[in-house]
């Protein structure tokens, strides 16, 4: 395999990656915020209210075009970049992939065309099912795919099938109600709605500034701002049983999330702090320069218990014989056995010796639980990159509270009428829009970067799942991808802000 | 049910099943084919907004179908997945840039302050309709010609050259296959406009590119038929692996409801031309349809069955691929077969869906009052 041929291919991932999920989310809450709205319409036949659903619902397919544009590369960049790793996890990865086109993406592709085209061609109820059938489709395909991640975090229902050299579904069940899956099924969602929530907001609060649009502003601002308070409250809840899986699964995220070297019981969480740079794992030095920590509550929020051990970075590459915790090094010895076996039992089968076969089979089975391992070189590489994921993840959590903050100023000065004095709360709503976004890729660098090397945790490393391509093909591909989405991305910012700037009127 | 069947029934269920999803899509083609003839049926901008109009109710329908197509072929044979997309890098790269820029073409060609300009959407969507199309169809045909791959005991594979599928346009078969799916997609679009609008001058001009188009059609379906006919494929028994001449002519033979099939394929879509041609009928697309779906079904049916490899390797013909050593598990097979059986569910409500929207034919009024136009 070629020199940073991985690199290079975890980079086009993640920019694709980071792409697609700045579209994603608006998709997923604008979605159900429309669909809200057009209800009110319907129920009450007040027509200012289809205005208002058809301005946002402008706003919808401008977002949802690029959406789709970065979309189709996910499915296939598995393939392309990941052969490798799509035969070896294939055959549970690639279900979930299928069934969101089967239930997900025909639902929104059908009921968009009645949603954007079909206003004089449809009842008004039929409209309006449609519109909410697109809403529903767009998160039972969040679904699918975080039922696929949530299994790349935590797998289950599998086992493999050294004849085939596979891991192979063993139940679709454990698959599906994999509890991963949902937490971050739910949290993920929760981040779509108070990212749709934010911009309708944000929005709304600029036309009042502008004094334009005011009224219609004023109502969206309502339903936004009661969704976004309400789904804020849903994200902290997820986000809390999200990290408490995390806890449960990847006790090494965690610990790079919360800069942890040093496990202990009664853990506190860094609220706030500065990284120690010069701190390397195994040595004496502090790991902070600064720190504001709140006293056992890692070991409450992580394991539900104040007295929790929560194992630190060291732990989890030295060992801690006293929390039976093994060393990376173990596992990495324990790994390469498992792979010498699997290799001379596939040998013993090829030349027919049937007894040898059966032995080798036994010590691979002894030795399986860390396969994965057996392919890393050196005991660290099982740690993520420790400050990305520290500091993605303390501002994700700041910025969802701040969202919680804000939606609940604006929906109480909104309920009072006295929105529109308040000058400074509107502007911060609508600088509180990149924020959403910001929010967003945090979430998803803390998800993805905090479990390398691992594409599947603790049994595929990254290093063996890329295609075997050169290294120049990649890197031709990831700058062609990222000269295109730029391009794409400046056309859609030019649209939309063109598009809000003409107001609401004529909608 | 399912899980009482034999593993080599559901690797013919899923291959037949991916067989109709590929026959779907190369129907919904349609929309690409479209793409191309913009400029050649439109006389002026009104006319151009109809036919992206048009189209543009339908595109998204043939995007999912070409990610459920993925998807499945993920699912069900992830090792032809897995070799396919991770070996023919630059093909597969070149058509999914093809279909990122058809995605955005649509919603941004008229909207204000676009960055690139109309124009430059309206060569996306050309470059969709024509490069992407004619790619799809080489990348495709390679099933039957063969590929540059190796894969060793672990059933991991790489290429044997630094092309990345790029050498496939070498390959006239594969080159006259892709030619064929792309003016098929064009004689497609034709039947589309002439039954979908009501546009007496794009209606009439598309009756007069039809028959351009479909020569050319039929003149390069004839090649490629001839071609594959006589061509050699690759045969697979508990022996091995082995080149068999004339392998899908006795393919067709062996298998008589593939011969009829394909037959019935290619009778409708000519029944369609000649209505249309002949006897002034606006309901063509819906024959030439149903026999798109049938033809392209069959011809990708003969690489599945009759122990047929399904994607021969130039570089060592051991490692072919079939659908009994790429495929999914027995387990996972049998769970992905009780979902298909919302297919047909599916496949109802988009029927509907189009019933309900297509009802009334799209006349010039309707797209100027539009307030969602394209």
């Amino acid at each position: 395999m070629e020199e940073h041929l991985v690199d290079w291919s975890r980079a086009q991932f993640a920019l694709t990656a980071l792409y697609h999920w700045l579209f994603v989310p608006l998709t997923l809450g604008l979605s159900f915020i429309i669909a809200i709205m057009e209800t009110i319409y319907v129920k009450t036949g007040n027509v200012i209210w289809k205005e208002i659903t058809k301005f946002w619902m402008t706003l919808f397919a401008i977002n949802f075009a690029i959406g789709l544009a970065t979309g189709i590369i996910m499915e296939f960049e598995f393939g392309t970049n990941w052969s490798n790793y799509s035969w070896i996890v294939g055959d549970i990865f690639g279900a979930p992939l299928a069934i969101e086109g089967i239930m997900a993406f025909f639902m929104e592709s059908t009921f968009f065309a009645i949603m954007f085209f079909g206003w004089d061609k449809v009842s008004k109820k039929m409209h309006l099912l449609s519109t909410w059938l697109v809403a529903i489709g767009s998160n039972l395909s969040a679904l699918w795919i975080l039922v696929a991640n949530g299994w790349m975090q935590h797998p289950v229902g599998m086992v493999f099938n050294p004849d085939t050299a596979r891991f192979e579904m063993e139940n679709f069940f454990d698959v599906l109600f994999n509890p991963n899956a949902y937490t971050k099924f739910l949290h993920t969602i929760g981040s779509g709605y108070v990212m749709g929530s934010l911009f309708v907001v944000g929005i709304s609060a600029w036309y009042l500034l502008k004094n334009k649009d005011v009224v219609k502003a004023k109502k969206s601002i309502v339903v936004a701002a009661t969704f976004g308070l309400i789904t804020s409250l849903f994200l902290i809840l997820s986000g809390d049983e999200s990290a408490h899986e995390v806890a449960l699964n990847q006790p090494t995220k965690l610990a790079a999330m919360e800069g942890l070297y040093n496990g202990h019981d009664r853990a506190g969480i860094v609220a706030i702090g500065q990284l120690n740079h010069e701190k390397e794992i195994g040595d004496d030095k502090p790991a902070f320069l600064w720190d504001f920590e709140i006293p056992y509550a890692l070991s409450f929020l992580g394991y539900h218990n104040t007295d929790a051990f929560v194992s630190g970075i060291n732990d989890i590459v030295y060992g801690n014989e006293a929390q039976g915790i093994l060393s990376a090094k173990h596992k990495i010895e324990q790994g390469q056995v498992a792979i010498a076996a699997l290799k001379a039992y596939k040998k013993a089968k090829k030349s027919g010796d049937e007894m040898k076969a059966a032995q080798e089979l036994q010590r691979f089975r002894a030795h399986e639980k860390y396969f994965g391992y057996g392919y890393l070189k050196d005991e660290k590489e099982v740690i993520p990159p420790v400050a990305l994921t520290f500091y993605s993840f303390h501002l994700m959590v700041g910025l969802g509270s701040w969202f919680l903050i804000l939606f609940f100023f604006i929906l109480y000065f909104a309920m009072v009428n006295k929105l529109d004095g308040k000058k400074m709360l509107l502007r911060l709503a609508v600088f509180s829009i990149p924020l959403g976004y910001i929010a967003g890729e945090t979430g998803w660098i803390v998800a993805e970067v905090g479990r390398q090397p691992w594409a599947i945790q603790d049994m595929l490393p990254v290093g063996i799942a890329t295609s075997q391509i050169s290294t120049a093909a990649v890197q031709t591909t990831f700058w062609l991808f990222a000269i295109v989405f730029t391009g794409l991305l400046i056309a859609e910012i030019r649209i939309m802000t063109t598009q809000i700037k003409n107001g609401m009127e004529g909608h | 049910m399912f899980e009482t069947f034999e593993l080599l029934t559901l690797q013919q269920y899923w291959w037949f099943i991916l067989a109709l999803l590929g026959g779907l899509f190369v129907f919904m083609m349609f929309v690409q084919g479209g793409q191309t003839l913009l400029n050649t049926l439109a006389k002026n901008e009104a006319e151009k907004n109809i036919i992206i109009a048009s189209l543009g109710r339908k595109w998204e329908l043939g995007f999912t179908t070409l990610v459920m197509f993925g998807g499945t072929l993920f699912a069900a044979f992830p090792l032809l997945y897995a070799v396919s997309f991770g070996g023919a890098y630059y093909v597969w790269m070149a058509i999914l840039f093809c279909f990122i820029l058809q995605a955005v073409s649509y919603e941004y060609r008229k909207k204000p302050n676009n960055f690139l300009g109309q124009k430059t959407y309206e060569t996306f969507l050309y470059i969709n309709g024509s490069i992407g199309i004619i790619l799809i169809g080489i990348a495709l045909a390679t099933f039957y010609t063969g590929a540059n791959f190796i894969k060793n005991d672990m059933n991991l594979s790489a290429w044997t050259n630094h092309t990345y599928g790029l050498e496939a346009v070498l390959n006239p078969f594969n080159v006259a296959f892709g030619m064929t799916i792309f003016f098929l997609s064009r004689v497609q679009a034709n039947l589309y406009f002439i039954n979908n609008l009501d546009v007496s001058n794009i209606v009439q001009k598309a009756r007069k590119q039809l028959k351009t188009d479909a020569l050319l059609f039929l003149g390069f379906f004839l090649l490629v038929a001839v071609m594959l006919l006589f061509m050699s494929g690759v045969a697979y028994d508990e022996s091995g692996f082995k080149v068999l001449e004339h392998k899908f002519f006795w393919n067709l033979i062996e298998t008589p409801v593939l011969l009829v099939g394909l037959l019935a394929g290619v009778l409708l879509i000519l029944y369609a031309l000649y209505i249309t041609l002949f006897r002034d009928s606006s309901k063509g697309v819906w024959f030439s349809g149903v026999g798109t779906v049938l033809t392209v079904l069959v011809l990708l049916s003969l690489l599945g069955f009759n122990q047929t490899a399904i994607y021969p390797s130039l570089g060592d013909l051991g490692s072919s691929l079939t659908i009994e050593n790429s495929s999914g598990s027995h387990y996972t097979l049998t769970v992905m077969s009780y979902v298909s059986l919302m297919v047909p569910l599916v496949l109802g409500y988009i029927y509907l869906v189009w019933k309900s929207m297509d009802k009334e034919k799209i006349t010039s009024k309707e797209i100027e009052s539009d307030h969602h136009h394209y």
